[in-house]
């Protein structure tokens, strides 16, 4: 099997996007919690 | 993550691309000073509706329309990489620049697109979410692929775009559309006239030189100039409107009137501008003032609510 080597900007930028995704991924799971919380919460003051 | 793709291949069969693109540059392609500014009219959409929204609730509809208006960007960057090129004001974009491939941005565009309007829709309502999905297409498709390069009226119309995030800001507190989130609407519909026209203007050279039908290639200068008077009047006009109706103050009423006179002012300086004038001074006051002036006016509208609520509540308290 033939492999490719990434070159170390290559590397560096793939890096900084996986960073980016993951922060975003994070945010948005706890973005979802804290709306279900408030949903629910609002839900039993009604 | 590593973005590998064989069909932009340079050379020989079989050869792969590695992308070198960063994060960065892909915050790029969401056109981040234009996203400054859907974000802080929605936010000014939000704060002038009547009542209630919780603030995390408030956050997540901002963080949607910010995130839909660069998705329609990135739509934008995609579809117009080979006038972005030529042009010096946008040759140092990701894609004419080489960072990020056509194909990536319209995936980018895409998913951003849909994960923004859902969201909006499930966490606030579905009317906020069809007026931003109505917002993406009107951008990436009315303006971009079809207005922009057939008529000089291309950003009169595609300036609607611009124009309905308070409105979507409006939708997500009251879940309707009313009288006072229209105002707000052609506020900045009538104010975009005159600012692309005046960046035209002084940008008149780049435009002609990738065939767009802007308002000062097609149609000259002189009429451009008149053009820009004309709106500028019209956004006076609009601007003191709040006040005509009620929603907000007489002191509003003042700030926005000398506001729109001094818009009004600083085009007909442009309009008094010598045909083929090469610094164009007059027609980039005038870009710059136009956006000190809509920051302003929503500044404006905002504090003027704020104030009001608080003088409202101090008086139940009393």
């Amino acid at each position: 099997m033939e492999l490719l080597t990434l070159t170390p900007a290559q590397k560096k930028s793939r890096r900084g996007r996986n960073i980016a995704l993951g922060v975003v991924l994070f945010g948005l799971v706890v973005a979802f919690y804290v709306v279900t919380l408030v949903k629910f919460s609002n839900g039993m003051v009604q | 993550m590593t973005v590998i793709d064989n069909h932009e291949a340079i050379g020989s069969e079989g050869a792969v691309r590695l992308s070198e693109a960063t994060a960065r540059d892909f915050f790029e392609l969401l056109k981040p000073r234009v996203m400054s500014l859907v974000v802080f009219t929605a936010l000014a959409g939000m704060v002038m509706a009547p009542g209630h929204i919780h603030p995390v609730i408030g956050f997540i509809a901002i963080l949607c329309i910010a995130v839909g208006a660069g998705a329609s960007g990135a739509l934008n960057m995609w579809y117009d990489a080979d006038i972005d090129a030529v042009m010096t004001r946008t040759a140092s974009r990701p894609i004419p620049a080489g960072k990020i491939l056509p194909g990536e941005a319209l995936a980018f565009g895409l998913t951003l697109s849909a994960f923004s309007v859902c969201i909006l829709g499930v966490v606030v309502n579905w009317l906020s979410a069809g007026l931003l999905a109505f917002t993406i297409f009107f951008y990436a498709v009315i303006y971009t692929i079809w207005l922009k390069r057939s008529t000089p009226q291309n950003i009169v119309i595609g300036g609607a775009a611009g124009a309905f995030p308070p409105m979507i800001g409006w939708a997500a507190v009251t879940g309707g559309v009313s009288v006072e989130s229209i105002v707000l609407f052609l506020i900045t519909f009538l104010w975009t006239p005159p600012h692309f026209w005046a960046l035209a203007l002084f940008k008149m050279r780049d435009y002609g030189a990738v065939g767009v039908p802007m308002m000062p290639n097609v149609c000259g200068e002189a009429v451009t100039k008149t053009q820009i008077v004309i709106y500028a009047v019209l956004t006076a006009i609009i601007g003191v409107v709040p006040t005509a109706l009620g929603f907000a103050s007489t002191v509003y009423g003042v700030f926005a009137a000398v506001l729109g006179l001094i818009f009004i002012w600083y085009s007909l300086g442009v309009h008094r501008m010598p045909e083929g004038d090469a610094r164009m001074l007059p027609a980039k006051k005038l870009f710059a003032f136009s956006i000190l002036y809509l920051f302003a006016i929503f500044s404006a509208l905002m504090i003027d609510h704020l104030v009001a609520t608080l003088w409202l509540a101090a008086g139940k308290a009393v």
